[in-house]
């Protein structure tokens, strides 16, 4: 099916790019990779009469060490995030999730960025950018934002971004040396999305202990979320097995579950301690730490 | 109204296109290459693929604007005269297909495949196929040609270096 009828612009620079979307209010609608936002257009679920396609404004793409950290473009492209060599370095739990994202094609053209700022509840990457305190950096009309992950997302497709806001990069602070990285998620056969997902980041301490503990979830809710209450569970406390699976099963407390063909609330409230779980195994392992 | 350039399998087009225009609207019905098959509308099926810049995308996701400039392999590109490109070869030798409705897109997902990964192992080729829905083979002779394509375009690589299709896509 044809999409509605809608005027293309392909600006050259981040002004450029937010004049137009200011100048259209309501209207117009930025273009990332496109792989959420074409089939919705070609479905008629989403009418813009304005594409403001970002895919050629340079500074929006690729990957650097920054100062403490690492600085992601939005545009970069899942692939690239997926195979970068820095990453599998310095962030290892994002390039993986990257690499679970859709398929190969949709790798090869979707960005990290896109995927933010669509804000699907059943995305994979929200979760690894909560779990990883990443900020993402936005331009507008007003004053440039950095805005901490955990604020980011707020409802289904809706996210803190204003208007005429951009999304234009993300930066994650530098992890601490050893830091163990899981992510499990059940995955919904046809599209590759989480029914639920579980990115988890673990250190352990001299003693066996959990010096540090971040778990994030995605699909089990409206939004992506950080655990808090579970990484209260286990934060500080020697790593046994009674401990991991009492904080896996604090992983859902709160949420108010989604319920669709893929799964009930009930179903999903068991995915999130089952994976949690795995997760935190998962992440336990990769410090060198055998339980 | 755009007026574009792109190199469709080696040669420059160019095109008046409409914002809307998808890819592989304008290949089946501007350019009258129809190897790129419509399938799902939805973005799932793969039908669609083709490399664009050598890299495989879905060609229904794409507007045909955002090819300007670029460059686009389709399956029509494939083939030396009658010499079958080897992914091409191995799908028919397998027997890879049936009905041959995803047949193009899967031969141009498989060369990307292959461009980044001469030698996959089996599950490599497996997840390489999430993008491609086949309602025949089951799967398996498809994975089958896949890892037979891989070993002749290593053994032709070795002999008289990489195949000229890959060497232009890698």
């Amino acid at each position: 099916m044809y999409t509605a009828p809608f005027t293309y612009h392909a600006p050259t620079t981040l002004r450029a790019a937010v004049r137009l979307l200011r100048a259209h209010p309501g209207e117009a609608r930025p273009l990332a990779g496109g792989m959420s936002l074409v089939p919705a257009m070609r479905l008629r679920l989403a009418q813009p009469e304005y594409l403001v396609d970002l895919g050629h404004i340079a500074e929006l793409a690729g990957i650097e060490a920054v100062d403490g950290g690492i600085a992601i473009g939005a545009m970069t492209a899942h692939r690239d995030v997926e195979r970068s060599r820095l990453l599998a370095r310095r962030l290892p739990l994002l390039a993986h999730v990257a690499g679970t994202v859709g398929d190969r094609q949709v790798r090869n053209r979707g960005t990290l960025g896109g995927s933010l700022a669509h804000a699907d509840p059943a995305a994979d990457l929200p979760a690894a950018v909560l779990a990883l305190e990443g900020v993402l950096h936005t331009a507008g009309a007003g004053r440039a934002r950095r805005i901490p992950a955990h604020r980011f997302f707020l409802d289904p497709y809706t996210t803190a971004l204003g208007e005429s806001e951009l999304l234009t990069r993300v930066v994650f602070p530098a992890q601490p040396r050893r830091t163990g990285w899981g992510y499990e998620k059940l995955e919904n056969h046809a599209s590759r999305f989480a029914v639920v997902g579980v990115a988890a980041l673990v250190n352990v301490g001299r003693g066996g202990e959990c010096t540090r503990v971040r778990i994030a979830v995605t699909g089990a809710g409206p939004v992506a979320y950080r655990a808090r209450a579970a990484e209260r569970a286990l934060a500080g406390r020697p790593l046994t097995a009674q401990a991991i699976a009492r904080a896996a099963r604090a992983a859902g407390r709160g949420v108010e579950f989604l319920a669709d063909a893929h799964g009930s609330a009930a179903y999903r409230e068991h995915l999130v301690a089952v994976l949690s779980e795995r997760a935190l195994r998962a992440a336990i392992a990769r410090t060198g730490v055998s339980l | 109204m755009h007026r574009i350039t792109l190199t469709v399998n080696g040669r420059r087009r160019t095109a008046e296109v409409e914002d809307r225009t998808l890819l592989v609207e304008l290949l089946r019905e501007g350019l009258r290459l129809t190897g790129a098959h419509i399938g799902c509308d939805t973005a799932q099926c793969g039908a669609c693929t083709v490399l664009l810049d050598g890299h495989a995308v879905k060609s229904c996701s794409v507007l045909a604007v955002q090819a300007d400039g670029r460059r686009v392999t389709t399956v029509e590109g494939l083939a030396k005269g009658k010499r079958l490109h080897p992914v091409q070869a191995a799908l028919k030798a397998e027997h890879g297909l049936q009905c041959g409705f995803c047949t193009p897109g899967l031969v141009l997902g498989l060369v990307d495949l292959l461009v980044e990964q001469p030698d996959p192992t089996t599950e490599q080729v497996r997840a390489a196929l999430d993008g491609h829905l086949c309602r025949c083979t089951g799967y398996q002779h498809i994975v089958d040609a896949a890892l037979t394509a891989a070993k002749a375009l290593r053994e032709t690589g070795a002999r008289e270096g990489p195949e000229p299709a890959l060497r232009e896509l890698g």
